[in-house]
């Protein structure tokens, strides 16, 4: 192994915390290896980059082209291959968000490379780096390696920890001009439309979310209220999207969003493995259900059984007390 | 249009999960196999696709002589032609990717049409390697989806809301809960299906780019503190959750 190549996501005036982790697992796998490692950003500024050296990164290359003010997927991928091959890089590791997901295995078809996506661990072990990854929803777990020379992963947000270095590191960025076309853009993004005011459980560190229990879109309100004093946002099951109680974009499984929160509570949720697919890799699960029976109950790390109207009242008043919020 | 889905077989996502014998792969008796539920949402786009501009719908499917089952189910729902690329060993993601982008440019399809995820390996890789052999665009996690003057604009779930993407045909799409309801098979169909041809070919080798080397059921050892309903309880869930989580 040569040098391993960070991809970097700006997000307004920095960079997204998914970065940060990818950051923090290129350095182990680089002090692993005895190899360096270098960030690559698409159009970043100074601003964006300026708090990489706290995580111990100290190489950016700032791929600017007039091109990419717009998103585009085929043109970013083309962008990544040039910078891979003149940085002479050949473990590129991505967060794997929308856009992370998305590209990197792209840029691994471009390198002819094997790609290992959604990776819960990344360790370097006799000369080859060795990955897991959950596969079947999450209910079973692959040890996998490439066997390329060049690899490509990208790791599943939140699992992976940010974790900054003594003291200041100086960065160096290095402007690099990638050659590019109108041609190469043949997907690019033309809106983006935010969900006003709410937090998105992909985002979130910790998610409130309701089950079929809640009875109604009216009693909703309960589990705003708990996510509200925790300062995190609102998921549902499938019951609850398919009763059209809450928007498809809050649904946590197998068929909705696949989260990873450092808390995550479920009320009124029985705990289906459809659902369990989609937030098994929380840090602490907590559930609230009136049946003591509910295989939520065998996933979770503290469980109140009880009526959750009772309950989620009483919890949200108790946690604004500590939380202030 | 000729219009290209490809499925992946997968077990049933309520089945249980036990390691196979081998220890690197799923043990596999008593395993019922469904269409990967994404791939469903490909199949009846293509079909909706198909119905407004007239063309065909071909399913295509990387697999053992076994995935003929979903090949059935596919042609049910009434897809015009079934291809089964042969392969009796599973092989690396890499190696669908291949096959199918060799397939694809044999028919040269104006549109293909993926899952989001095929929910076995969860590879979440098929589409982007796919259309990068191809040399076409794709959009990944679409939910919505239009097609007209030669380009697709779709609609995809990113973090914090949904982004509009356009792309030019050919293309892509790997497809989201939310794009369609699709259709269920009528029995009619699923009588005519049963003698329908199926187009069987070898499958391309290529050589390993990854190697599974284990295989095991994740065991996350959780407190499993389960507490009552009284206030005194609740006290302490806010109490283990600051002071031993310390989560707040
Ligand atoms: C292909 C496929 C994909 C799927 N994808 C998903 C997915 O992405 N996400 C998902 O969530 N599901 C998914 N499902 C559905 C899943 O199988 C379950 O049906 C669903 O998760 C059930 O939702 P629920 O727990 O809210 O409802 P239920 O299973 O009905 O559970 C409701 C729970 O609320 C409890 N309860 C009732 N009243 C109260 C009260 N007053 N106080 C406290 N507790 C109470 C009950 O004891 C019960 O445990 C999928 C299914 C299939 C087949
Ligand atoms: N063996 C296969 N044969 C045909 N299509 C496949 C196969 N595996 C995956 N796909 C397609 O690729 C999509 C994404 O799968 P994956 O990238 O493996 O998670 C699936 O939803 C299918 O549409």
């Amino acid at each position: 192994m040569n040098k391993i190549l960070v991809f970097l996501e700006g997000q307004a005036n920095k960079l997204k915390r998914s970065s940060f982790e990818a950051i923090s697992a290129a350095r182990t796998l680089a002090t692993g290896a005895g190899i360096p490692f270098a960030g690559i950003i698409i159009n970043g500024t100074k601003e964006q980059v300026k708090s990489v050296g706290d995580y111990g990164l100290s190489d950016v290359v700032n791929a600017k082209h007039e091109l990419m003010e717009t998103y585009s997927s085929t043109a970013a991928a083309n962008v990544l291959h040039q910078v891979i091959q003149s940085e002479n890089a050949d473990v590129i590791l991505f967060a794997g968000n929308a856009k992370g997901l998305e590209l990197a295995p792209r840029v691994a078809a471009k390198l002819e490379a094997g790609y290992i996506g959604d990776c819960v661990e990344l360790e370097f072990r006799d000369g080859n780096i060795i990955a897991k990854k959950p596969v079947y929803a999450g209910k079973s777990q692959i040890t996998v390696k490439v066997n390329s020379d060049r690899k490509v992963y990208s790791l599943r947000p939140n699992v992976f920890t940010a974790t900054k270095v003594d003291g200041t590191i100086a960065i160096t960025t290095k402007d690099y001009a990638p050659n590019l076309s109108e041609d190469d853009k043949k997907a690019f993004v033309t809106a983006m439309m935010k969900n006003e005011g709410k937090m998105d459980v992909l985002e979130a560190d910790i998610i409130v979310s309701g089950g079929r229990g809640i009875k109604g879109t009216e009693n909703y309100n309960l589990i705003e209220n708990l996510a509200a004093a925790f300062g995190g946002a609102v998921g549902a099951s499938r019951a609850v999207v398919d009763a059209g109680w809450r928007p498809h974009s809050e649904q946590v499984g197998q068929t909705g969003k696949t989260v990873s929160p450092t808390l995550y509570v479920a009320c009124g949720i029985s705990g289906a493995v459809q659902h369990l697919a989609g937030m098994s890799t929380s840090k602490v699960i907590v559930a609230i259900n009136k049946d003591k029976d509910a295989p939520i109950f065998k996933v979770c790390d503290y469980g109140i059984v009880g009526d959750l109207f009772a309950v989620v009242p009483k919890l949200t008043e108790k946690v604004k007390h500590i939380t202030g919020k | 249009m000729n219009i290209l889905v490809c499925i992946s077989r997968v077990p049933d996502t309520a089945t249980r999960i036990l390691v196979g014998p081998d220890g690197k792969t799923i043990d596999t008796q008593g395993i019922k196999y469904v269409i990967s539920p994404y791939d469903e949402y490909g199949i009846e786009e293509g079909l909706r696709l198909k119905e407004k501009n007239g063309g065909t719908v071909t399913a295509v499917t990387v697999g053992s002589e076994g995935s003929t089952d979903i090949l059935r189910t596919a042609l049910a729902m009434c897809v015009d032609k079934a291809v089964l690329i042969k392969a009796d060993t599973h092989k690396d993601s890499y190696f669908v990717a291949k096959n199918l982008a060799e397939y694809a440019k044999e028919i040269n399809p104006d549109i293909i049409f993926m899952g989001r995820q095929s929910v076995d390996y969860d590879s979440l890789q098929m589409p982007s390697m796919v259309s990068e052999f191809l040399g076409i665009p794709s959009v990944s996690v679409v939910s919505k989806l239009t097609i007209a003057d030669g380009k697709a604009t779709a609609e995809r779930d990113v973090e914090g809301g949904k982004e509009i993407v356009e792309a030019s045909l050919p293309c892509i799409i790997s497809c989201q809960k939310g794009l369609n309801e699709p259709r269920y098979p009528k029995l009619p169909d699923i009588m005519k299906a049963k003698s329908k041809p199926i187009e069987t070919r070898e499958a391309i080798q290529t050589d390993e780019k990854v190697t599974v080397l284990g295989m095991s059921i994740p065991l996350k050892q959780r407190a499993g503190r389960i507490l009552g309903d009284g206030d005194g309880d609740i006290d302490e869930l806010v109490r283990l959750l600051h002071e031993e989580a310390k989560i707040i």
